[in-house]
């Protein structure tokens, strides 16, 4: 682990051990705003990291903020740390300026178009999107939509637009936004800006996931140590044993295919390699998540117990951004129609 | 925090260079009908092919070139592996001997048996097989009751190993045998010794599998002689260097490449337009696949760095042949055939055979179960 690697580490750790602990995620499961958790990251640069330092980055290289990501999502710290650093990449892309404090991304579901049209100010958006993630809670939102058949970035106030607010099993906010002619804060063409929201989004929940799974093999292996039955603890027991060798299994898949998929992203999201980890790490999640619950027996069942902040997020983020089928549908699609003969070429060129 | 960190690995240019030439040279031997890709595993015995490998260099890649070898890097090692499985190569004949026998003689082996083994090997002249395993001691090493006794200027072994890949047609094997009677460290008084098949006091016998293939044989010792100058290590030492072996017996990407040629057939089969169903399945495997490979050239670049992710090199192998095994229980779902048994000629066959090898995935160079012990101990469980 390099220094900066390690600093960050420490840093960040000390964060979420002061501000993301149990009642945090409580109040923030009931629609309290971790301000000082908020702020105690913007303070270090996080929110901003992974921005390049002429948009007003703070310096911390891509491969470096998705390693901070990660540990977020292994605190399971209640923020929209992936949706500020997907929206500032994005606008900073199409060189808007990046507004200060958390931000969203819109639109998240494949079945949502917004619709921008010029104005003689300059341009304004309509369009529903559902399940904003944090899209009541964000003051401001990067969209992507189309302008006079062009790919556009914009940046948009959220006041006001927010028409009803669901909760994904963590207890995140996905929020309805509907926009009728509101106007674009800043606009500019991006290519292919709808893929590249998409393929940048799966990428960073596949960072949260793998830091949610190795929180999710710590909370298994402590528990099979302390808990005793039979008169020994039950990680002495092969059946245990073996089911959290198969869980480390999943882990280590999920931490490889992350890591890949990162350092191939760093100026723009590699696609086959974020396909790759989306599908890798979404099945790792589920198949993680089920042993670590049956390590843990009813006690993991609790809402006393902090193994469900872990293995909730797992089960939400796996089907947000397009889930496994999604992505390896897509990936199954390509390799079919480049042919047998060319998947060995495309798997070795690493 | 238990953290498995499989580092990215940067293949040198030579690599590269290397992985053309082997792909071209793969090529001109299906072109010239050398070997059919389908039919072959990484347990298809052609010594004419490991002689032509030999020449190329393609064997004893890592050795000093005053053995024979090449003075290559782990990756570049790791390159010619991995593209002669996926093409299909049969390369069994010396695929022991180059992955680990060889290994072991550069490392433990006297003058002797470095200057007039190793040159051969690298060659692609002389193969070896495997004498771990005896008939009450296949997961439980420790157990092996194969003894050897001092005797003037060597040791007499007596017992018998099973599982032997190949001895009715290598030229030697390595043997775990018992040097000193068990004590409480029941893991002290092995030794391992190299045993030239050639020399009288040993019987092969074949132990035919289920499909009535012969590559398994049982190997009976009987007071067979063995000069001190062909023991590995030291007396006593053996159990450590077993362990030691197994790390890269099981890194390779032989633990999740076995079933690459049913994969390969499978999307020819289903087409460029394949459903949703079949991408979809398909695409998983691309992505397992994709993983695996990161995950198991992260260990070679370990390997090359001199540590010994044993750890690691356990989950490459508990993933990998899960994977391997997948394959052809999802594609006869997917592709609507009866499987044949055959070698291999058409889809129908390939399926077969390679139903039929799948057990063996998870039993060779340590059952599944004995892996996730291992990773278990790693994980502070044990």
């Amino acid at each position: 682990m390099s220094e900066m690697r390690n600093d960050l580490l420490k840093t960040i750790d000390r964060i979420f051990d002061e501000h993301c602990a149990k009642p945090v995620r409580e109040s923030a499961e009931a629609g309290e705003w971790p301000a000082a958790l908020w702020q105690a990251l913007e303070e270090v640069g996080v929110a901003r990291a992974a921005l390049p330092e002429a948009a007003g980055g703070s310096g911390i290289e891509f491969e470096d903020a998705m390693f901070a990501l990660r540990r977020s999502a292994y605190h399971a710290a209640p923020v929209p740390l992936a949706e500020t650093m997907l929206a500032g990449r994005l606008l900073s892309a199409a060189g808007i300026a990046v507004p200060e404090g958390g931000l969203t991304v819109a639109p998240v579901q494949r079945n949502d178009q917004l619709k921008f049209a010029k104005t003689a100010a300059g341009a304004t958006v309509s369009g529903t999107a559902h399940r904003v993630p944090w899209g009541n809670v964000c003051a401001y939102a990067m969209v992507v939509g189309e302008l006079g058949g062009k790919s556009m970035v914009g940046l948009i106030s959220t006041a006001g637009a927010a028409d009803g607010v669901e909760k994904n099993l963590a207890g995140e906010p996905r929020a309805l936004l509907k926009f009728e002619r509101a106007p674009l804060i800043a606009f500019a063409p991006l290519e292919g800006a709808l893929s590249r929201l998409e393929t940048e989004g799966a990428l960073y929940r596949s960072v949260q996931m793998a830091g949610a799974l190795e929180r999710t093999l710590e909370h298994a292996l402590l528990y099979a140590n302390e808990r005793v039955q039979f008169g020994r603890p039950i990680a002495k027991f092969q059946a245990i044993q073996h089911m959290l060798a198969v869980l480390a299994g999943q882990v280590a898949a999920a931490s490889a295919a992350a890591d890949a998929a990162v350092e191939t992203s760093g100026l723009a999201p590699d696609e086959f390699a974020v396909s790759v980890a989306k599908s890798r790490i979404g099945e790792a999640a589920g198949k993680g998540a089920e042993i670590a619950h049956q390590v843990h027996g009813a006690m993991g069942y609790t809402r006393e117990h902090n193994l469900h902040y872990s293995t909730r997020r797992l089960w939400s983020w796996r089907d947000e951004f397009g889930n496994e089928t999604y992505w390896q549908t897509r990936i199954g699609r390509g390799v079919a129609a480049s042919g047998a003969d060319a998947l060995w070429p495309m798997l070795s060129r690493l | 925090m238990h953290e498995f960190r499989y580092e990215p690995v940067q293949l040198p240019a030579s690599a590269q260079a290397l992985r053309s030439e082997v792909r071209a040279f793969i090529a001109e031997e299906v072109a010239s009908e050398a070997f059919t890709p389908s039919r072959n595993s990484w347990n298809s015995f052609d010594a004419d092919f490991s002689r032509r490998c030999g020449e190329r260099g393609y064997i004893g890649m890592r050795w000093p070139k005053q053995y024979g070898g090449h003075e290559r890097s782990a990756l570049e090692r790791y390159v010619v592996t991995e593209e002669m499985l996926a093409g299909g190569a049969p390369v069994g004949a010396h695929w022991v001997a180059d992955r680990q026998s060889g290994h072991q003689i550069l490392r433990y082996g006297s003058d002797r048996a470095k200057q007039t083994i190793l040159p051969k090997i690298a060659a692609g002249v002389c193969f070896f097989s495997i004498g771990m395993s005896e008939p009450d001691s296949g997961s439980d090493l420790a157990a092996a009751r194969t003894r050897a006794t001092q005797v003037e200027g060597g040791w007499n072994i007596t017992g018998t190993k099973v599982w032997t890949s190949g001895a009715h047609r290598t030229n030697y094997l390595i043997a775990l045998a018992r040097t000193a009677p068990k004590e409480e460290d029941r893991h002290a008084g092995m030794t391992q010794f190299i045993v030239d098949l050639s020399h009288p006091g040993v019987t092969v016998r074949p132990i035919y599998n289920l499909y009535g293939g012969h590559d398994f044989n049982e190997v009976v010792f009987d007071e067979f002689f063995v000069p001190d100058d062909m023991i590995l290590g030291g007396v006593g030492m053996g159990w450590k260097m077993v362990t030691g072996e197994l790390a890269f017996e099981r890194s390779g990407p032989d633990r999740f490449l076995s079933t690459y040629q049913l994969l390969l057939e499978s999307i020819r089969a289903i087409g460029p337009d394949p459903d949703d169903r079949s991408a979809n399945e398909i695409g998983r495997f691309v992505a397992h696949l994709a993983t695996l490979r990161r995950m198991s050239t992260s260990v070679a670049g370990m390997l090359e760095r001199g540590a010994q992710p044993i750890v690691e090199a356990a989950l490459v192998k508990d993933i990998g042949t899960t994977f391997e095994r997948e394959v052809p229980e999802t594609f006869r779902h997917l592709i609507p055939t009866e499987p044949t048994l055959g070698d291999g000629g058409s889809y129908p066959e390939l399926l077969g055979m390679t139903i039929l090898r799948a057990p063996g995935f998870t039993i060779r160079g340590g059952t599944r179960e004995i892996l996730r012990g291992m990773i278990a101990r790693g994980l502070g469980l044990r």
